[in-house]
């Protein structure tokens, strides 16, 4: 299940979702807005996507994990928009019968999410400045 | 021929608008799209050289011949996560 929306991310809900019988360990990563980057001081960050290819990425995010690993459940939501201190941006919730792939497909997913979906986040300082996030030498090609 | 080349995040903040139109001879590629872009808007140079392309949804390369029609996106260095 993947996901883009404006609304808070509920972790909760999603957890419930992966839980299954047939699952032994169910992983959770949250992405959450942090108050101090470089000793810089963040106001709120905010995210844009293009909706119709994050779209496509993330669901072939999913594939290719489903593909790589045994999961029960894979789930990725993105949060656009306004994400306020404390609260999740990005959430990425995998399951399968014993830990060790959903530890790894959790960490892969989101490397690979920050590589490679089209989605920004600009960071509005405490000071008032705003800044887009374009991080060189980052950049990857779908291979 | 005239295309269109969406922009995000700091690219369309620089240009100061959502896209772009442009033109390009029949038959160009990606990279000469990218040396069009930067030669009518030199704002978005900084950000170009390291921006990848897509077309219909999906990333191409440098020598990906343009289509006539389809949606092109210029994708600057993504933050998402």
């Amino acid at each position: 299940m993947i996901c883009l929306t404006n609304d808070p991310i509920n972790p909760t809900k999603l957890l419930e979702q992966a839980q299954s019988p047939e699952a032994g360990a169910v992983v959770l990563f949250l992405g959450t807005t942090r108050r101090l980057t470089g000793g810089r001081e963040t106001a709120c960050l905010q995210y844009e996507a293009y909706p119709a290819m994050a779209t496509k990425e993330l669901e072939q995010l999913e594939e290719e994990a489903c593909r790589q690993w045994p999961l029960t459940a894979c789930l990725i939501a993105h949060r656009l928009g306004a994400v306020p201190l404390g609260e999740a941006s990005v959430a990425i919730v995998v399951a399968s019968a014993h830990r060790s792939e959903a530890f790894a497909a959790g960490q892969w997913l989101i490397d690979t999410l920050k590589q490679r979906v089209p989605i920004w986040k600009q960071e509005q300082w405490a000071d008032g400045e705003t800044q887009w996030v374009h991080p060189i030498g980052k950049i990857t090609n779908n291979e | 021929m005239n295309v269109v080349v969406k922009l995000f995040a700091g690219a369309r903040e620089l240009a100061g608008r959502n896209e772009v139109s442009l033109d390009l001879p029949p038959g160009a590629t990606v990279g000469q799209l990218r040396e069009q872009l930067i030669a009518d808007h030199a704002e978005l140079r900084p950000l170009l050289s390291h921006a990848m392309f897509a077309i219909d949804a999906e990333y191409c390369d440098n020598e990906t011949q343009v289509p006539e029609t389809g949606e092109i996106a210029c994708i600057p260095p993504v933050s998402g996560g």
